[in-house]
């Protein structure tokens, strides 16, 4: 499939990353050589195969229901690019 | 050279032959005399003394060891980048599971080492700190060292550290062992937990290791794997002593020769290292079955699915909120995103994140998504069917030796080529090693690579160990 400028500007906004207007049609033209690319796989029987989505070859296990109440928002905030009080701060979204 | 393996060093530290501070002299100078290989993103002579210092012997053969860290594992002591703009000034809260165990075996941090951007390449060119240089390259014609885990491998190679920390999802630590003339083994995906490893594609990545040795790459595996309840994907299950345990009579095992990884077009000194590999093995007495994997052709495509779609989900946690970089140029919170991620991240990765969002999004999803999970099942199944009839199974590493800094940028797909060989068992999660095998005419090395099964990695450290020993 052909991804044109649109649909390379509707993934960059699902994505949040901003691409600028000149840089469009050569990102287009790369993703439609990768998709074309994998699409290839639909040479490949697939009826009735199970999707494999976890190679885990162990039983996802289940944990007791405990509450962990270590607060270490200290050292967690210390990465923060802007903080306020004991917060991450952010632009103002409401006026 | 002295000090090259993990057992010659500990023996020498056990024997008082040296001093651990004498020992960190000769590694520090190491470090000092190949900066220029770019292979670490974090080394500060002043944090490994600080580490010598308050070091506490323990029995373990780690004890005192001088390992790297890929920057993709969280530490406490040191930064944690993922080789990004974005983590740039991050600064983990917390150990990684793989790094607390060697740690709490004595084992000495050099520093963190250079990578591709979020483990995202195939030569380390995507990092923002910058390439790494092969130490087997000629001063006039830089060569890559491979990637992701480049820098880890480099520093391996070059003697700057004895063994070093490394995350495989597609091939990150077997292409780069082949491109530096090391070993390099991804183990069964589960056995390493992924606490503390920044993520990138989680269904596929595993933490590995890189040595200058068979012998020591068992020992490194012993001392990073084990239970983690912390991740839902680690396997309960006993690690054993591999080093202890390699045993190389191999008579009356069998081999699995699969003809699809005789691609067309890969160059005849790869096939001629290959076919120099199979005689060794007879002459050990092993039996020589020629297998088929037949979706062989489907695995990277299948992987180039996979591998964006689990990044692009994984990687929209840096939005410039609550850790690593933001932009200052924002005039809205969405706009703050946005351009948080367009400066924070490198092409590569944005590609991936785009392709990854495409093959996620409504109406995509069946048609490529589920797809690629239904094909990976299939090649999955083959390598269930091949271990019917063979014990192991052995193939090239890499479709050619390294190559030349530059090569291959061009076209994206080119470089993804480059993990046609090792992306099979990253998809199907069983373990693999390459080793040093053979040479390309202009003398680099090639690597060949041994697959098992699931939680087999006795099998091939016991082969690989064999074919160390008959390389000439």
């Amino acid at each position: 499939m052909k991804i044109d400028k649109n649909t390379t500007l509707k993934i960059a906004k699902l994505s949040r990353i901003k691409i600028k207007d000149d840089e469009v049609d050569e990102l287009s033209t790369q993703l439609s050589s990768i998709v074309s690319w994998v699409e290839q796989l639909n040479e490949v029987n697939t009826d009735n195969v199970e999707p494999l989505s976890n190679v885990s070859m162990t039983k996802l296990p289940l944990r007791k229901d405990i509450e962990n109440i270590k607060d270490n928002s200290k050292e967690v905030l210390l990465n923060a690019p802007d903080k306020l009080e004991n917060y991450f701060a952010v632009p103002k979204v409401v006026e | 050279m002295e000090f090259i393996t993990i057992k010659e060093t500990a023996h020498k530290l056990k024997n008082k032959d040296i001093s651990i501070h004498e020992l960190y002299e000769i590694f520090i100078k190491r470090t000092n005399n190949n900066l220029d290989l770019n292979a670490y993103i974090y080394f500060n002579e002043e944090k490994i003394h600080q580490q010598l210092s308050a070091h506490s012997a323990t029995t373990n053969l780690l004890n005192g060891i001088p390992i790297a860290i890929k920057d993709l594992f969280c530490t406490k002591s040191m930064p944690t980048t993922a080789a990004s703009k974005i983590l740039k000034d991050f600064q983990s809260p917390y150990e990684s599971f793989v790094t607390q165990k060697l740690l709490n075996q004595g084992a000495i941090f050099m520093g963190k080492t250079n990578c591709d951007e979020f483990a995202m390449g195939s030569a380390n060119t995507t990092s923002y700190f910058g390439n790494v240089i092969n130490p087997l390259s000629s001063k006039d014609k830089p060569l890559v060292p491979g990637g992701s885990s480049g820098g880890s491998a480099a520093a391996v190679a070059a003697k700057l550290c004895l063994g070093a920390t490394g995350t495989d999802t597609g091939g990150s630590i077997r292409q780069p062992a082949s491109f530096c003339g090391i070993v390099g083994i991804k183990p069964t995906y589960g056995l390493c937990s992924r606490w503390g490893v920044v993520a990138f594609a989680s269904s596929l990545d595993q933490a590995g290791i890189f040595a200058n040795n068979v012998e020591d790459s068992a020992l490194l595996m012993e001392g990073i794997a084990g239970y983690d309840p912390n991740d839902s994907t680690s396997a309960n299950v006993n690690v054993p002593n591999y080093c202890q345990s390699i045993n190389t009579d191999l008579a009356g095992k069998t081999v699995g020769i699969p003809s699809e990884y005789n691609v067309q077009g890969i160059p005849e000194e790869i096939s001629i290292v290959w076919e120099k590999a199979i005689k060794k093995l007879e002459s050990g007495g092993v039996k020589i079955k020629r297998i088929s994997l037949p979706h062989t052709k489907y695995a990277l495509p299948t992987y180039y699915i996979i591998a964006p779609a689990e990044a692009s989900s994984n990687l929209a946690r840096y939005d410039g909120v609550k850790y690593g970089f933001r932009s200052e140029l924002f005039s809205s919170l969405d706009d703050m995103y946005e351009l948080t991620r367009r400066e924070g991240f490198g092409k590569e990765v944005k590609r991936r994140i785009l392709i990854g969002t495409y093959v996620l999004s409504s109406g995509y999803y069946d048609a490529y998504y589920l797809k690629a999970q239904k094909v990976r099942k299939l090649i999955a199944n083959d390598f269930e069917n091949a271990f019917r009839e063979c014990d192991f199974i052995l193939t090239p590493t890499t479709p050619s030796a390294a190559f030349p800094i530059g090569d291959k940028e061009d076209d994206p797909i080119k470089m993804y080529l480059n993990d046609i060989f090792t992306v099979p068992a990253s998809l199907a999660g069983i373990p693999g090693i390459s080793i040093p095998f053979g040479k390309s005419n202009n003398g680099l090395p090639l690597g060949i690579q041994l697959l098992s099964k699931h939680f087999d990695e006795q099998t091939i450290f016991n082969v690989a160990s064999f074919l160390e020993k008959n390389n000439d």
